[in-house]
């Protein structure tokens, strides 16, 4: 990130909050030490296999195991009937088999799994097993879905929710209308390290231990038991080195499988995807079509909009609801506007089962929501900027679900930081310089570049909505002088780890802190998504350092005969604020043992009633991104050459962790805007691989300059938003945007894909 | 399996026939993909990289000889890249600088993809394919050597000992279309030879049909219309036209990656180009 605005600077050189403090993980990391989930061995391990459906819907006519028994070193080979306890999982509703018995939804859906003693054995079993199948017609199309006259694919229907906002007065007209579809491909997650599970069987099987690489530990255990039909303390977690999420891993996958193979063998057994597994065994971000009209009076500010949203769930519910309510409340934009009429729904196909995805929901609305903000710019003849000004939504702002954004939101200071940002200088190009589109392939002749400038600004809720009962809970034990803290949190990358050393010793003025396992010896931490864990979680560290500051500051006021309210933490130091004592938290500590717990939980939020209306989120964060891009307008290649943003971050606790989360949330965004999508023709999945599935290099990355915006978040334990989902979200509408301006099309999908700019629509 | 670790091309073509069903390994940036894919089991393999002469290539007035080992990454720059600009540049399209470590031009021609980056080069360069057996040297155009989607006509005894080329004068280069800007397979890539020496322009097609396509009327048309012993007009007329003739020898397909229409598009785009670049 060049000429980023340092906002805070080391004090005293203790990593505290505030801090670019490093993370402990770190160094294990860049040399290659860290123990990733796949990491994982245990003596007399097994490996384990899954058996998937090569169809995307198929009736399941027989299966045969007998040849694959016969294979030497194959221990354990199940199937739907095998499952003890429930047959069924999923986070919202519990639809999706843990094997499929009857019949296949999804092309790679899990029908059987095998232990043997080598993965190699285990493919050969895989491919032994005889399975035949009546290929069924395939449900692709969201609106053949909706339709009422489609047979259900499934006996819970092919609609998994539809919701309609009606707010203020929907008959209501601006003097400019402008109006546009738009659509969005699938995006997979593609985080580097796959999924991997190990399983440890308790004796007799009245138990299991898994390690496993998730995002939630509770709710994957909860899940799992009520599978294996064990009850959840017999179900033991741990949290295995996550490489990367971005709400792949909130789903369960390889969980069930592994502990019945495990279960079913007695000896540990390991699963570990590939990557051309991983994309079948996760889901991916919805695509989706969305039609907005919106209408503004002559001076630009939104009238009314109106609409319909469509996201395509696939064969299994997931978190297709949710993303479905965060998408349709989203599709305001970060704008103020209290009229709507809209309509969302949420499709069930014979397509990959989609569900989290960083941004959830809310990078479809805001796709849609910038298109049309730059439609009605041009209508009216004002600027991108002008346009997102006028309606930039403020504190006290009504949403058009009647919810008041009681949140800070400085959404005009971030467009207006961002417009002064220096645009990058036109450079002198040359041919065949790897600076230009289409890279190293050098198709570009400086002659045939447009440059273009795009924008895309965006509002995201923070943590989870609609009455979910969201808490997370942390224990912190101090004891000569040295914090350890214990929680649930699942480190996937985010960082989590080293922000709450940072506020032990903040709070505490330690500066050693051990972080016990992560597992679910401890109540639970909720998801590692929705931007939620440094409020979530690390409100519940810091509110159990603080207890145990407070019986810290009890004994010692005790021993000096003072009153403990007139003691702080200086430094390493406790100080008496009206007297001469300090004395360090390590001698005060000496001896002594303080251990307490602490659960946070966020203000309770409600469901949505049929018009739309309810305070359903918790809280906002917003975000501006300006694209710039040059385009090589005959053969459709873009360089992104430069984002410029600046992020409603509230304080800002670590400053290289949050560049971190801006940079790759860009990344993301960028991908999503020209390269990243999973091709499926009906229902058979295409580009299962690194090969065909393109992530961008650093060749595609673009020069990042980046401005926090600090403004104190009174709602938040720390006073700082979830910074993870907003990098990622409005940088794709912005790209789109640029290569419009560069090019003068109307691209209406995103990922742009070259024909879409070089040849006639 | 079984790994034979030769040290001379004797001995492997010797390895060869006592293990016909032996796999050669150069770079194993194409094997090892398929490896892991299970793909292929191979039971034994040939590893060549120990053989010295593999790794050679020599550039004297006769011709460029370029062993089959030599990798990538000393195509890029050097006395190979002076000699041969478009392979050079073909080279610096291959993957990522790993994979130009390792990867070479016998893998390129054992694997023969339509993809093969180094392949448009061969094919327009003229390129001649020395192959090695117990029967001695066999020299193949390049033109015979591919015969469709990943199949040569090498004999199954047959190792690719090097390819030659016929010294050239004149602008070369090399030009590919993928949907990223590094590490990217072709989606349609041009390479387009002036060789004043013979007085031709050669142009040959990557990704846009089952083999490399040589666009033979479009360089007959422009040999009709041009000295190419000398420098060729800047003439923007003249290269539209070119490169339309050019664009009508592909033979591209739809699939995941890209559609035929705009890949048949790229060519014609990159036909034009390349012929205008070569006139500055
Ligand atoms: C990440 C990645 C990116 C890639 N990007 C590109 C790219 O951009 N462009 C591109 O063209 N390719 C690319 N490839 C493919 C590959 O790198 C090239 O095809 C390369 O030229 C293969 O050379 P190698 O020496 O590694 O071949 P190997 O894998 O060793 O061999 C490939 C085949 O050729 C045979 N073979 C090897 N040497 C001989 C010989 N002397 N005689 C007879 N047969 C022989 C082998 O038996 C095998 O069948 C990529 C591969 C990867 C993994």
């Amino acid at each position: 990130m060049k000429n980023a605005t340092p906002t805070t600077t080391r004090s005293k050189g203790r990593d505290i909050l505030g801090t670019s403090a490093l993370r402990p993980d770190g160094v294990a990391k860049t040399q290659g030490n860290f123990a990733f989930s796949s990491d994982f061995q245990a003596e007399n391990m097994l490996w384990g296999a899954t058996l998937r459906s090569p169809h995307p819907h198929a009736r399941i006519v027989s299966i045969d195991p007998t040849e694959a028994w016969k294979i030497a070193g194959v221990e354990a080979i199940i199937f739907a009937d095998d499952v003890p306890g429930k047959p069924t999982y999923g986070l919202i509703s519990s639809d999706q088999p843990v094997f499929a018995r009857d019949v296949v939804r999804y092309m790679g859906e899990p029908i059987a799994a095998v232990a043997a003693d080598h993965p190699e054995t285990c493919r050969r079993a895989i491919a032994a097993i005889k399975v035949v199948y009546e290929e069924l017609p395939v449900l692709s199309d969201m609106d053949v879905a909706i339709d009422p006259a489609t047979p259900p694919i499934h006996s819970d229907g092919n609609v998994f929710r539809h919701q309609r906002i009606v707010s203020g007065n929907p008959d209501v007209v601006g003097d400019v209308v402008v109006e546009g579809t738009y659509d969005i491909g699938m995006q997979d997650q593609a985080f580097l390290g796959l999924e991997a599970a190990l399983a440890y069987p308790d004796p007799g099987g009245a138990g299991v231990e898994l390690v496993v690489a998730t995002q939630w530990l509770h709710e994957d255990r909860k899940q799992i038991a009520d599978c294996l039909a064990l009850a959840p303390d017999k179900v033991r977690l741990v949290l295995g080195g996550v490489g990367g999420a971005f709400g792949a891993r909130e789903d369960i996958s390889l969980q069930v499988h592994t502990c019945l193979l495990a279960l079913r063998t007695g000896r540990p057994v390991k699963v570990q995807y590939s990557r051309e597994e991983s994309f079948f065994g996760h889901v991916h971000r919805h695509p989706g079509r969305i039609h907005l009209r919106h209408h503004a009076d002559r001076s630009g500010k939104l009238v009314k909009i109106e609409g319909w949203m469509k996201l395509d769930g696939g064969a299994y519910a997931s978190t297709s609801a949710a993303v479905l309510i965060n998408g349709i409340t989203h599709l305001q934009g970060p704008y103020a506007c209290e009229n709507a009429l809209l309509d969302a729904w949420a499709t069930r196909t014979n397509n990959p089962p989609c569900g989290a995805m960083r941004g959830f929901g809310v990078v479809q609305a805001c796709f849609a929501h910038e298109g049309q903000m730059d439609r009605l710019a041009e209508a009216l003849g004002m600027s991108p900027v002008e346009i997102r000004l006028v309606n930039a939504m403020k504190t006290g702002d009504k949403l058009f679900t009647g919810q008041i954004v009681d949140s800070v939101a400085p959404v005009a200071r971030c467009i207006r930081e961002t417009a002064a940002i220096p645009l990058p200088p036109e450079p002198v190009r040359q041919t065949g310089s790897l600076e230009l589109p289409g890279g190293s392939g050098r198709t570009s002749d400086p002659a045939h570049i447009r440059r273009g400038v795009g924008w895309g600004v965006s509002i995201k809720n923070l943590m989870y909505s609609e009455g979910f009962d969201d808490s997370a809970e942390a224990k912190c034990t101090l004891a000569d002088g040295v914090a350890t803290l214990k929680f649930a949190t699942a480190e996937v990358g985010q960082g989590f780890v080293v922000l709450a050393q940072q506020i032990a010793r903040t709070v505490l003025g330690v500066d050693t802190v051990i972080l016990d396992t992560i597992d679910t010896q401890i109540g639970s931490a909720g998801s590692t998504s929705a931007s939620r864990q440094t409020w979530m979680s690390g409100g519940a560290v810091d509110g159990a350092c603080r207890l145990v500051r407070e019986r810290l500051f009890e004994h010692v006021a005790h021993i000096h005969n003072l009153d403990p309210l007139q003691l702080a933490i200086e430094g390493t130091e406790i100080v008496d604020t009206l007297g001469p004592l300090r004395v360090t938290v390590a001698e005060a500590s000496a001896g002594l043992r303080v251990e307490q717990t602490f659960v946070h939980r966020h203000r309770p939020t409600e469901e949505l009633d049929e018009n739309g209306q309810g305070n359903c989120h918790v809280a906002f964060a917003f975000v501006a991104h300006r694209a710039v891009v040059d385009v090589d307008t005959d053969l459709g290649l873009v360089k992104v050459v430069q984002i410029a943003t600046a992020q409603d971050v509230g304080q800002v606790l670590n400053p290289l962790a949050l560049l971190g989360q801006i940079e790759g949330g860009i990344a993301q965004g960028l991908g999503l805007a020209v390269m990243e999508e999973i091709v499926v023709n009906d229902g058979i999945v295409r580009n299962p691989s690194f090969t065909d599935y393109l992530l961008p290099t650093a060749l595609d990355a673009p020069d990042v300059v980046a401005i926090p915006i600090e403004e104190y978040e009174p709602l938040a334990p720390l006073g700082a938003k979830g910074v993870g989902e907003p990098p990622c979200i409005s940088v794709t509408p912005a790209i789109v945007a640029a290569i419009r301006n560069a090019t003068g099309r109307d691209i209406m999908r995103t990922p742009v894909r070259p024909q879409d700019i070089c040849l006639p629509a | 399996m079984t790994v034979h670790v030769p040290t001379s091309l004797d001995e492997a073509v010797q390895l060869l026939v006592a293990n016909p069903t032996a796999r050669l390994l150069s770079g194993g940036t194409d094997t090892m993909v398929e490896v892991n894919f299970n793909r292929t089991k191979p039971e034994a393999v040939i590893a060549l990289r120990r053989i010295p002469s593999l790794r050679e290539y020599s550039i004297g007035p006769d011709g460029i000889v370029i062993g089959a080992g030599v990798p990538y990454a000393s195509m890029e720059t050097g006395p190979l890249a002076q000699a041969l600009p478009a392979l050079a540049a073909a080279a610096r399209t291959v993957g990522s600088p790993q994979i130009r470590a390792a990867g070479t031009l016998g893998g390129n021609l054992g694997t023969c993809s339509p993809a093969g980056d180094g392949l448009p080069v061969l094919s327009a360069l003229n390129a001649s394919i020395n192959l090695r057996s117990p029967r001695g040297t066999r020299t193949v155009p390049f033109a015979e050597f591919m015969t469709g989607v990943k199949r040569n006509s090498r004999a199954t005894d047959e190792i690719i000992e090097s390819v030659s080329v016929a010294p050239t004068t004149g602008f070369q280069d090399y030009a590919k279309v993928g949907v990223r800007n590094a590490m990217v397979i072709s989606v349609a890539s041009v390479c387009f030879v002036h060789d004043r020496n013979t007085s031709s322009v050669r142009v040959a097609l990557g990704a846009v049909g089952p083999t490399i396509i040589r666009a033979r009327e479009a360089e007959d048309w422009l040999a009709g219309r041009v000295d190419a012993s000398k420098q060729l007009p800047p003439d923007g007329a003249l290269a539209t036209e070119f490169a339309r003739l050019v664009a009508s020898a592909a033979r591209p397909i739809d699939d995941h990656r890209s559609t035929a229409a705009y890949r048949r598009h790229a060519i014609e785009v990159l036909a034009r180009r390349l012929y205008l670049r070569s006139t500055t």
